[in-house]
């Protein structure tokens, strides 16, 4: 372990109060989760339809994209294209500036924390206001998201009462009611003011050009419906097939987040306010974002493409659940972001991620699409662990692989092993271990290795009933 | 019956004692036991840490030791046996040669507690033991090769042993291999959590079938002073024979 990644897990282990936070939301969102799906008779069925969607989307991207693209101008949106997260910004602020608009209205979208699309319009002149309760704290506090389905989980409700207090002057309370009346005093403005709403989709449907987003706080409904313009920020994996696929991932999704069976909000967006209709934005613009994935679906890792980010990787992650989302050190967190991070921001300076797993497949195991993460883990250290592991792993590894198939040579090398170790021991038992095994003994001991060897034990024993016999 | 023994280098070089509890239980199933001595590492620790191309020397010549023997291979480590049954096929994924030889060998490979409870001489077995016992299910075990019935089975079948429900037991112990040295404070803090709800089970003995986990969790018993024994399937089930 090296640098930042090491000094961000420290800092996460050194907060008292992180691990038994996170400890006990995952317990309370794994039993909601198998609860939600022991309400679904053929919940394994509908996992291998999802999966099955979401690798023939892959398999086919440029084309779903094509087919995606035509349903959305046929609607009367506006489809941009960005190869970078400066490109979309880019779109974005130009939209707001040609609109002249002063105030964005923003639901909850993680590719948007991808892209740090807030600071590109804050730069621009452009006020954005998180609407998302979770998301608005964040953004109250100069914070970043640590969980991409519960973004404040990281803090207490008396942290989230002392930064409402302290910017936006709110009496001190800890009573998440009353919390969440101060904000939607003040998001009501919000909605009602904002020249532009932006989000991102949770689905995009290819055959029809369907934007689906997935809420429960409502905020989601105001932003696309009450500002003039409409803007949808999505990375290009985030379509499927058909809207009969839709129907099995609307089961899934809210199951796998938040024990849901159905989330307050299911928004099925079909462009923008047609001739005769009340409500909705005047002018729809899908922007569909690339930023590095072109290059995960070139690498063993394409099928973390089919993420619906669900987070319920992270809620089930030992490793997740110690050190909390901010130790990950980028937008996505948990198992996905192991994989999807060394992915969009290249693996040599983030080759750290992978190799915190101890490959439990907890994540595997509760992928409503059943991605294969611990085989992506593997693959990504293949990828790196020749030049980036450290020294003495290296140096191990290729000593390992000069006697494992030399049985003589196999056995005088453990042997020399066994000894060294128990020549620190006593009763047994290593406290203190020397070199990397220190990162061992700092709190647990280390049972000394025998002796002999079973292989020894077991000649001796057979030879006493070879006697015995005769 | 004739069956192999794949003891494991864990086994081999840190508890002799279990591989030869593992062999007296094989005997009283009436089992011929032979240990292939020319077996080394099963090569887990290079896959896992991405130097698969040391673990395809590993997979290779045990593949090959292995072929030149006869009858059931048993494996008392749920990761060992998920390593030969699953892992060394992925490793030969492109290999037209080694990967149907992977395959006929991972074919023959039995965790220790499936071919155990599986095993028509079980049913015939009257263990008897008193103690507490937690039971802690091992993640490539559990999740890998799906086996959880199994050594729950077997500790149900022993006479006067308590099996104490434990909370999060599905959940990582820490171990993982070099993990448990390269993020060794991530891991610590593993061994923490489960540590706790293994001793609120109250249990005196804590039984697992992977001698990785089994170091990790006894030498953290050890520790803190706890008097919980981390234990083999195999040993208590031996002793439970006795």
């Amino acid at each position: 372990m090296s640098g930042s990644f090491a000094l961000r897990v420290h800092k996460a282990l050194a907060d008292p109060h992180l691990g038994p936070r996170l400890g006990a939301l995952s317990v309370q969102l794994r039993h909601r989760r198998a609860a939600a799906f022991a309400s679904l008779p053929d919940h394994e069925a509908l996992r291998d339809r999802a999966r099955a969607a979401k690798l023939e989307t892959l398999r086919d991207l440029p084309g779903h994209l094509e087919r995606f693209e035509a349903r959305l101008r046929d609607n009367g949106a506006h489809v941009h294209w960005a190869d970078t997260a400066a490109a979309a910004n880019q779109i974005v602020v130009d939209i707001a500036t040609g609109n002249h608009a002063t105030l964005v209205a923003k639901s909850k979208s993680m590719v948007s924390e991808e892209t740090h699309l807030n600071t590109a319009l804050e730069r621009a002149g452009v006020t954005v206001v998180e609407t998302d309760l979770g998301e608005y704290i964040v953004q109250l506090a100069g914070d970043t998201p640590s969980h991409i389905v519960a973004p404040i989980i990281h803090m207490s409700r008396a942290e989230v009462g002392r930064v409402m207090h302290e910017r936006l002057q709110t009496p001190m309370t800890d009573d998440p009611a009353t919390l969440g009346r101060y904000a939607r005093e003040r998001l009501r403005d919000v909605f009602l003011t904002a020249d532009i709403g932006i989000s991102g989709a949770n689905f995009g449907v290819a055959e029809t050009g369907t934007l689906c987003l997935v809420t429960n706080e409502g905020n989601g409904r105001m932003v696309t419906t009450l500002p003039r313009i409409h803007i949808v920020l999505m990375g290009v994996e985030k379509l499927i097939p058909t809207l009969a696929d839709l129907d099995v991932f609307l089961k899934l999704l809210p199951r796998s987040a938040t024990g849901q069976k159905l989330t307050a909000y299911s928004t099925l967006v079909n462009g923008p306010r047609r001739a005769g209709e009340a409500c909705g934005p005047d002018q729809l613009h899908v922007i569909l974002l690339d930023n590095g994935r072109s290059a995960i679906m070139a690498s063993g890792s394409a099928e973390i493409l089919g993420c619906i980010r669900c987070g319920a990787c992270m809620n089930v992650c030992p490793v997740y659940t110690t050190i909390g989302g901010h130790a990950y050190g980028d937008t996505y967190p948990g198992p996905v972001g192991a994989v999807l991070t060394p992915g969009l921001r290249g693996l040599e300076a983030w080759a750290d991620l992978p190799s915190a797993s101890s490959l439990c497949g907890a994540c595997r195991d509760v992928c409503p699409v059943r991605l294969d993460i611990p085989r992506m883990l593997l693959d990504l250290r293949h990828r790196s662990a020749p030049t980036q592991a450290p020294g003495w792993l290296r140096v191990a590894m290729r000593a390992f692989g000069l006697v494992v198939a030399r049985p003589v040579a196999y056995r005088v090398v453990s042997r020399l092993a066994r000894l060294a170790l128990r020549a620190g021991a006593r009763d047994g038992w290593i406290r203190r271990a020397p070199g990397p095994a220190s990162a061992w003994t700092s709190s647990r001991d280390l049972r000394a290795p025998s002796a002999r060897s079973f292989q020894s034990a077991w000649q001796q024993r057979r030879t006493a009933r070879a006697q015995v016999k005769r | 019956m004739q069956v192999q023994l794949f003891h494991t280098c864990l086994i081999n070089d840190f508890a002799p004692e279990v591989g030869l509890a593992v062999v007296r239980v094989l005997e009283r199933l009436g089992c011929q036991v032979e240990v292939p001595l020319a077996q080394t590492c099963c090569g887990q620790p290079a896959f896992n840490a991405g130097f698969q191309n040391v673990a395809r020397v590993a997979a290779r010549y045990t593949i090959d030791v292995l072929e030149r023997t006869e009858g059931a291979i048993v494996i008392p480590s749920g990761s060992c046996a998920d390593m030969l049954i699953h892992q060394f096929e992925a490793l030969f994924t492109d290999d037209d040669a080694w990967r149907p030889r992977a395959r006929a060998v991972a074919a023959r490979c039995h965790e220790f507690s499936a071919f155990v409870s599986r095993h028509p001489g079980f049913a015939s077995l009257a263990p008897r033991l008193e103690a507490t016992v937690a039971y802690h299910p091992s993640c490539h075990l559990l999740r890998g090769l799906g086996i959880d019935d199994e050594p729950r089975a077997i500790l149900a079948t022993i006479q006067d042993v308590q099996v104490a429900r434990m909370d999060q037991a599905e959940d990582c112990c820490g171990f993982g291999g070099l993990f448990s040295v390269k993020h060794g404070d991530i891991s610590s803090r593993m061994l923490d959590r489960k540590i706790a709800d293994v001793t609120a089970t109250g249990a005196a003995r804590l039984v697992s079938c992977d001698m990785g986990c089994l170091l990790n969790l006894g030498g953290r018993l050890r520790r803190i002073g706890s008097p919980v024994v981390a234990q083999h399937l195999a040993e208590i089930l031996d002793e439970s024979l006795t």
